[in-house]
């Protein structure tokens, strides 16, 4: 049991890695908040030649020209929503790991709860059944019946078996 | 009924194998343009032939054109070039080039050795984001189609075949035209 919960936890610290930069890069930053929201934002923007890279780790050319472009950006007052507009604008959804809920992307956002509800609904439906079932196998018996049953148990039973 | 609900595993996992299947042969590189049926964005840039010579957006309207992204560093681009001189020469669709984070003498070199293919080639290097960036282009080569009003009309991330040049590129250039 400790075992289990030991690899458990290595399991979750391998899923809670911190991204590490793959760029070392200098960039000035006009006002002191700058560097915070571009990392946020670096993060969040998804590199459109890599498959699943935010533009923070990858090392590609175009990974390279948006980091220049948030910090271009970031330094002319762009609000962080504009600047996720603005790559949107030019790469599509693709760029963002939050893409927009609207109807085309419902699906996306929506069926996770939709699975877990009808998940839960089957659990409830099927402890129910199984009180019910249980319910079923004890008919209430006198005192007298349950002896009577007990004999009966108690003498067919052969001896040294 | 109880014995029906026996396959529903089997059911669901069908049915997902279904879908993983799906997803084998899609490629994941593949995806619509943001840039479709949007106006091409607004440039001023020098060309390659003479850098003196500033082209801008109006300077490509009244024809259907096709504009190619492309660099003497790119492996895909020398295997896509027979169809671009194809869709040029044969076939007599203007093609520009945009040429994309290269040098300007192995530039040229690539257009002397390869055969050129364009009318003019829109030059944007390396550290700029002008053209290409608000277009969306995210490596080389990349073709667009860009109607007579200046609106993208396709985007094709990757190496122009002739059999994407017959079967996409020519009857949406020849649709556009009229």
């Amino acid at each position: 049991m400790a075992k289990l919960i030991l690899s458990l936890w290595i399991a979750l610290g391998g899923l809670l890695t911190i991204n590490s930069y793959a760029a070392i890069e200098v960039y000035q930053f006009q006002a002191p908040a700058g560097e915070k929201r571009f990392q946020v934002l670096a993060e969040e923007l998804r590199c459109p030649k890599c498959q699943n890279q935010n533009i923070a780790g990858s090392d590609s050319p175009i990974a390279k020209d948006m980091r220049e472009e948030l910090v271009a950006l970031l330094n002319q007052g762009y609000t962080d929503q504009q600047i996720i507009d603005a790559m949107v604008q030019r790469f599509g959804d693709y760029v963002t790991y939050t893409p927009p809920v609207r109807p085309s992307t419902w699906l996306l956002w929506y069926l996770p709860f939709v699975l877990l509800a009808i998940g839960g609904l089957v659990i409830l439906g099927l402890a129910y059944q199984q009180k019910r079932k249980r319910q079923q196998a004890l008919p209430i018996e006198s005192d007298a019946e349950r002896q009577a049953r007990l004999q009966q148990l108690l003498h067919s039973k052969e001896p040294n078996s | 009924m109880k014995r029906l609900l026996l396959f529903l595993p089997l059911a669901i996992f069908i049915l997902m194998g279904a879908f993983f299947l799906r997803g084998l042969e899609l490629d994941p590189s593949a995806r619509e343009s943001a840039l479709i049926g949007q106006p091409l964005p607004d440039f001023r840039l020098p060309t390659l032939e003479n850098p003196q010579r500033y082209i801008s957006k109006a300077d490509l309207q009244g024809q259907v054109v096709l504009l190619n992204v492309w660099g003497s560093w790119c492996p895909s681009c020398y295997q896509e070039h027979p169809s671009l001189l194809k869709a040029a020469h044969e076939y007599q669709i203007p093609v520009i080039g945009l040429n994309y984070k290269d040098e300007e003498a192995a530039a040229k070199v690539y257009l002397q050795k390869q055969g050129n293919p364009y009318a003019f080639n829109l030059v944007e290097r390396e550290g700029e984001r002008k053209l290409a960036f608000d277009l969306g282009v995210y490596g080389a080569p990349e073709t667009f189609i860009v109607d007579a009003q200046g609106v993208v009309r396709y985007h094709l991330a990757g190496v122009l075949t002739d059999a994407i040049l017959q079967q996409e590129i020519l009857p949406k250039v020849r649709q556009w035209q009229n």
